[in-house]
């Protein structure tokens, strides 16, 4: 949620809803609701540009990059990964995918009181590792503690900084008909991961939720395919199906996904057939979407493919006039379907 | 996965050579000089059609028509203002299928309230509710009911291990309702014309297809009991077609690899063990229906929500504008609502038609209704 800061001009609120319910937070339509209708109106001004994934500004006439993000997770360790290292590839993530290199990040812990201090240090530690993986500087943090009960377990937030990264430029606005929309990886494995974790459902499968910085493979794309970049997105909360929707909206186009090629693994398809979930509403880390135009794709999909973690890229879909601001998939025997934000969370239905 | 991968049991059913192969049979089938009106009965047969594109590759003459079969939409409001009332108390846990929980009462859906501080939980089984209430002995435990006869097994069977472990901090607030009557009020519905049923079919996993015959014999209208994957919903409209051009009006099974013509017995006997028909109950849209819905019997009185508290018995008639009535009846289109796409969206829902995946409102708006703006968008540029 970040955007140029304009303050002298303040647009009016239109946020109408009486009290924040748990689908404000979920990343679909009532999330982008709440930005656009009270965040960006009363903090941005009359900022109507579209909010990514980090803001770039010019200080002092240096190019940074800068973003922040919050993780609350339940359970607190998965298979595959935990808070702490969520924390720290989110936020790289979530600059990598704006076109930057994060150089520093801050945290802020905010933790029960009552937890047990091996569950604390094993998440700094994991913080500490997925840090030095991904080439980013812990540079400081403050703590909180709350009252047992509070917090389940613990929150963390983290702010990074970056470098923009040479030879590519983020902008809804440039996406043109004809663009192959890309994907890094398979969707939907880490919420169904942490779903099937979290033990309410008596369901078991061989699923890991791997989080891991994009940034090698963000750097491999811009290096091959810099100049034909357009757009690129970290379909974390609401899946693949709400960041795309969000850009058809942004840019006016229409976002049309082939299902055969959308690259989804068996378990992660099997348990959304039982519980009645549509994997493109699922959240994902660790994978990314971009957009790139027709005459770079066969250079972005060579280094995606080639770059260590990127084996499982895609085409997935590609960019046309319609329909305009709407995402449609194709079925593989002729049918098609709209594909619409998630609305509220994700709730599993009972036949 | 794109290349090789498959889920068992579910990419057969979805394979694009015999689905074309089928589509091709039902458009040699299908009479051009005739309109077909074949009526889903089960919502998720709706989502079936929507969420694969079906209409896109059915030829313009067979029309699919969406039926009550819906147990999320076809509740009156009044009922989930009722079972809120009971979750007012403190001491209570309520507890209810992902389903319900976006379902608008009066003041608001349970997940609203739930923001507000009630304690309100998404269960995944009935047994589950009663996990809960072993876990929390000082509370006590309220399960919201809902579903046709395809989930009305395990709550029989829930209650009765209730019964026999002892757990009297829990209960079942019945909201139970049976398929049968509700086809017999939409064939009873003067506006309706309808050629022939594709049958539900996880309720006939439970009820088998015999009390389906009257429906060939007296009302002369081919039904075939089908499965939710493409294929099988195309297979049972080749059936569907089959019988019509032979003039013929018999129950068919679609999907004999889950429904036995007789039922479930194990399961029956569960039912009529717990639970007796209630005289009448009210339906969204189709008003009340005689005999058809569940009530606890009274040797389980003591884990009946109704019996054990105090209902209020609110009764709430739906806005006049939303059309849900007509929609549920198959008299109107979801569009053809004067409050789709605009008072009413899966956000802000003013029926439940357009809460569960299941309500043909929802599925249409999500699926299908910007379609209609589109032009040319499936021809491929490259």
């Amino acid at each position: 949620m970040t955007a140029e800061v304009a303050s002298d001009r303040f647009s009016p609120v239109r946020f109408r809803e009486a009290q924040i319910e748990m689908a404000h937070g979920a990343g679909g339509k009532a999330s982008r609701r709440l930005i656009e209708g009270l965040f960006a109106p009363l903090l941005f001004g009359t900022s109507s540009e579209p909010l990514g994934d980090a803001a770039h500004l010019e200080i002092n006439g240096a190019r940074v990059a800068i973003t922040t993000d919050s993780f609350v997770v339940k359970p607190l360790s998965f298979p595959g990964g935990s808070i702490g290292e969520l924390a720290v590839n989110g936020t790289v993530n979530d600059l990598a995918v704006s076109g930057a290199k994060a150089e520093a990040l801050v945290c802020t812990y905010v933790l029960e009181a009552g937890l047990p201090t091996a569950v604390l240090e094993a998440e700094v530690r994991a913080m500490a590792a997925a840090a030095l993986k991904a080439g980013v500087r812990i540079a400081g943090g403050d703590t909180k503690v709350v009252e047992h009960g509070k917090a389940d377990g613990m929150y963390i937030s983290t702010t990074g900084i970056g470098c923009p990264l040479r030879n590519v430029r983020i902008d809804a606005a440039s996406v043109q008909p004809g663009d192959k929309i890309f994907l890094s990886g398979p969707i939907g494995d880490p919420g169904i991961t942490i779903l099937l974790a979290r033990g309410e459902l008596d369901l078991e499968a061989d699923l890991r939720s791997d989080t891991r910085s994009v940034l090698p493979l963000v750097e491999a794309l811009v290096r091959e395919a810099g100049p034909g970049i357009r757009w690129m997105r970290d379909p974390t909360r609401g899946g693949a199906a709400t960041s795309l929707n969000e850009l058809a909206r942004d840019c006016g186009l229409g976002m049309v996904l082939f299902e055969d090629q959308v690259p989804v693994r068996d378990t992660v398809r099997g348990a959304c057939e039982l519980l009645g979930l549509d994997p493109l509403h699922i959240a994902n880390e660790g994978q990314f979407l971009a957009v790139v135009s027709a005459e770079y794709s066969d250079a972005a999909l060579n280094a995606l493919r080639l770059a260590p973690g990127g084996e499982e890229a895609q085409i997935i879909g590609e960019v046309r006039e319609q329909p305009a601001g709407a995402v449609l998939e194709t079925t593989r025997y002729g049918g098609s379907r709209i594909v619409d934000m998630l609305v509220g969370d994700p709730l599993p239905r009972i036949c | 996965m794109p290349q090789g991968d498959r889920v068992r049991f579910v990419d057969e059913f979805r394979e694009p050579k015999l689905i074309t192969r089928t589509a091709d049979e039902i458009r040699r089938l299908a009479d051009p000089g005739r309109h077909y009106r074949l009526m889903e009965v089960c919502g998720g047969h709706t989502h079936a059609i929507y969420r694969f594109g079906l209409k896109d590759i059915l030829p313009e003459n067979i029309e699919l028509i969406h039926g009550p079969g819906c147990p999320v939409c076809v509740l009156p409001m009044g009922r989930i203002d009722d079972g809120l009332s009971m979750a007012q108390d403190p001491d209570v846990i309520f507890t209810a299928f992902g389903d319900m929980m976006r379902v608008p009462g009066t003041h608001g859906s349970p997940l609203e309230h739930k923001a507000r501080g009630m304690d309100i939980r998404i269960v995944y089984s009935p047994s589950d509710a009663l996990k809960l209430a072993r876990a929390n002995p000082g509370k006590h435990v309220m399960f919201f009911a809902i579903g046709f006869e395809t989930t009305e097994p395990s709550t029989a069977l829930t209650l009765m291990r209730a019964r026999a472990e002892g757990i009297h901090n829990f209960s079942v607030f019945c909201n139970h309702v049976t398929i049968i009557p509700a086809i017999r009020a939409i064939l009873d519905s003067p506006d309706m014309r309808l050629d022939a049923f594709i049958g539900p079919g996880h309720v006939s996993t439970v009820i088998g297809c015999r009390p389906y015959e009257w429906i060939a014999q007296n009302e002369n209208k081919p039904i075939v009991v089908s499965g939710f994957e493409p294929l099988d919903m195309l297979q049972s409209i080749v059936m569907l077609l089959r019988q019509l051009k032979a003039g013929e009006a018999r129950v068919e099974n679609q999907y004999k690899r889950v429904v036995p013509w007789e039922g479930n017995r194990a399961a029956l006997r569960a039912m009529a063990e717990v639970f007796q028909l209630r005289p009448y109950f009210e339906w969204r849209g189709l008003g009340f229906i005689s005999q058809s819905a569940l009530r606890i019997r009274d040797t389980y009185a003591e884990w009946d929500s109704e019996q054990r508290f105090s209902i209020p018995g609110i009764r709430v008639t739906d806005p006049k504008a939303a059309q849900c009535g007509e929609v549920l009846k198959g008299v109107l289109k979801p569009h053809q609502c004067k409050l789709f796409g605009h008072e009413c969206t899966p956000e802000h829902p003013i029926g439940a038609l357009m809460v569960s995946s299941e309500g043909s409102c929802a599925a249409y708006f999500n699926y299908e209704h910007r379609k209609m703006e589109m032009v040319n968008i499936l021809s491929p540029t490259a």
